[in-house]
């Protein structure tokens, strides 16, 4: 099959739509089928083979902050050549009212089209504002996937139509091999958490009182605390004063450190009270192999198959938490059990998988259709 | 005390009186002239994101940017961001819309383009000018309530201290002025 994928941000911002399309676009190739893929990108930004670049995205505001993204007559003629170029089975549009190159895809394009959407925008007002300009464009798209509920929601009171529910998958592997963070995980062992440090909901302070009270007796024990989004003084602030010097946060981290830090602890800790739809943080910490620690809640028990991938702590619950990581700690042959039992479980979140999911949508969409043409 | 220094003593305080008294209906004149500016400012902040409105749902232009300025005028009129940094989103929208390459040239000859976009230009630039006419009313009023006297004796009363209106209208306007001089 040959397959058109249209990203509407900048290839050259790092950003969750970005990574899906790179993953998507990988898994299908790996599969064995065409792929090109159109972004806005800086002219001397490094693109894979698999992408062309539609021109520099102007920075406007959209929505109450500042977007990178491409309009305008010139980048309609630039995706109007690509996919005449293209000769594309079918082409695949991310985040289609999103004023970028998607929109303009499903305006210039004819023939089959699937779209998928991402965010939950709360704010519908926009889309009806320029209802006229949008449906005629967004009438076109045959198929819309939804990569969670609440993207779903969206859609379906904003854009109208009903919407295939496939989540994100995980490039697990990106996270399969990486070289720990020099030092790590050290002597007396390590515990890490990947979240918000500043959203209740991630749990992070449960995790600190429970290492308050693993502290004390384990002396050479480290806490290694990555993710954006809170200041780190005030995360080590809740620590008491003696234990501080053994908790390190590294704030966000790229992909590559991402890996590198689930690679760098003895045991992986997702403390969440709640909140969380699937959990891809703790199927990332799988898909690296490590040991995980995890509150009892119903995403993380659905993904670690009931406590056989990673053990199940009571949630919200910091001495629950301190027993389990302190028989994790002292057990080194449960720990690889564990481990290998997550990359075993984790397999089926991976982008193979959920590619073959999005080409049964393209399956469906393209039986007994033309190529995809442009309007005159 | 002789009548010479009565005479002298109520007419010095018939001075003062008038003194004040014109000083406190030039501040209050003042005040008249912000409010005036006020409401001037608001008709064209008002008008600027109707016809900027009207271009985004006009279908002269592509979807994108329809909906990109669609989505910046209703963000002009809507109460949940502070007004100053809405209006100023819909310069940048404005902006990033009009100096796209060949904008002009790629909806010359689409029905009744020419006359929207003079028309939303127009209306950019009367927010300029407004804008700058609040500001100096504002200046001067201030100006006038800083003094010691205005305000040793509170000559504004219970008025609130005008406030400058910031935003960006820059570079739209730029370009409209040769227009509107020419």
């Amino acid at each position: 099959m040959r397959i058109g994928i249209v990203c509407p941000y900048s290839w050259d911002v790092p950003g969750g739509v970005q990574s899906h399309i790179r993953d998507l676009a990988e898994a299908l190739i790996e599969i064995g089928h065409e792929v090109s893929v159109i972004s806005p990108a800086d002219d001397d930004t490094p693109l894979p083979p698999y992408v062309t670049g539609a021109g520099r995205a102007v920075p406007v505001p959209y929505n109450g902050s500042v977007a990178r993204l491409s309009f305008g007559f010139l980048s309609a003629s630039r995706v109007r050549r690509w996919i005449r170029d293209g000769e594309f089975d079918l082409l695949h549009v991310h985040e289609p009212a999103a004023p970028s190159l998607s929109l303009l895809a499903c305006w210039v394009a004819n023939g089959p089209i699937v779209a998928t959407v991402h965010t939950a925008t709360p704010r519908s007002r926009t889309m009806l504002a320029a209802a006229t300009a949008l449906r005629t464009a967004l009438e076109k798209i045959n198929a819309s996937i939804a990569v969670s509920e609440a993207a779903r929601t969206t859609l379906v009171e904003h854009i109208g139509g009903d919407a295939v529910l496939i989540p994100n998958g995980v490039a697990t592997r990106r996270f399969r091999k990486a070289e720990p963070l020099p030092g790590w995980p050290g002597e007396g062992g390590a515990i890490g958490f990947l979240g918000r440090m500043d959203e209740p909901r991630k749990g992070l302070s449960v995790l600190l009182r429970a290492f308050e009270i693993l502290g004390p007796s384990r002396p050479g024990l480290r806490l290694l605390i990555a993710g954006g989004s809170g200041d780190a003084d005030d995360a080590l602030h809740r620590v008491p004063a003696e234990l501080r010097d053994r908790v390190v946060v590294l704030g966000a981290v790229n992909e590559e450190n991402k890996a590198r830090m689930l690679h760098s602890v003895d045991v992986f800790c997702s403390p969440n009270t709640g909140g969380e739809s699937f959990g891809i943080v703790t199927a990332e910490a799988m898909a690296a192999g490590a040991p995980i620690v995890a509150s009892d809640i119903d995403a993380f028990r659905d993904v670690l198959h009931g406590g056989e991938a990673g053990e199940l702590f009571t949630a919200g619950d910091p001495a629950a938490l301190a027993a389990v990581a302190a028989r994790l700690l002292d057990d080194p042959a449960r720990r690889a059990a564990l481990s290998a039992a997550a990359l075993n479980a984790v397999a089926i979140y991976d982008w193979s998988v959920v590619a073959r999911e999005v080409l049964s949508v393209y399956e469906t969409v393209i039986l007994g259709r033309d190529r995809v043409g442009v309007s005159a | 005390m002789t009548l010479t220094d009565i005479i002298i003593v109520i007419a010095a305080a018939l001075v003062a009186v008038v003194y004040v008294s014109w000083r406190a209906g030039r501040i209050d004149r003042l005040h008249g002239r912000v409010d005036m500016a006020r409401a001037a400012l608001d008709a064209a902040l008002l008008r600027r994101s109707s016809v900027a409105f009207e271009l985004a749902s006009s279908a002269i232009l592509d979807p994108a940017t329809s909906v990109l300025l669609a989505g910046a005028a209703h963000g002009a009129r809507d109460d949940d961001r502070p007004r100053d940094l809405a209006e100023s989103d819909l310069t940048r929208a404005l902006r990033a819309a009009f100096s796209q390459p060949d904008f002009r040239a790629s909806l010359s000859g689409k029905d009744g383009a020419d006359e929207l976009l003079a028309e939303v230009e127009a209306a950019a630039h009367q927010v300029f000018l407004a804008r700058k006419f609040y500001n100096d009313a504002v200046s001067a009023t201030r100006e006038a309530r800083r003094r010691p006297l205005a305000r040793a004796l509170r000559l504004a009363g219970k008025a609130a201290m005008p406030e400058y209106f910031e935003m960006d209208d820059s570079l739209l306007a730029e370009k409209a002025l040769p227009v509107q001089a020419g």
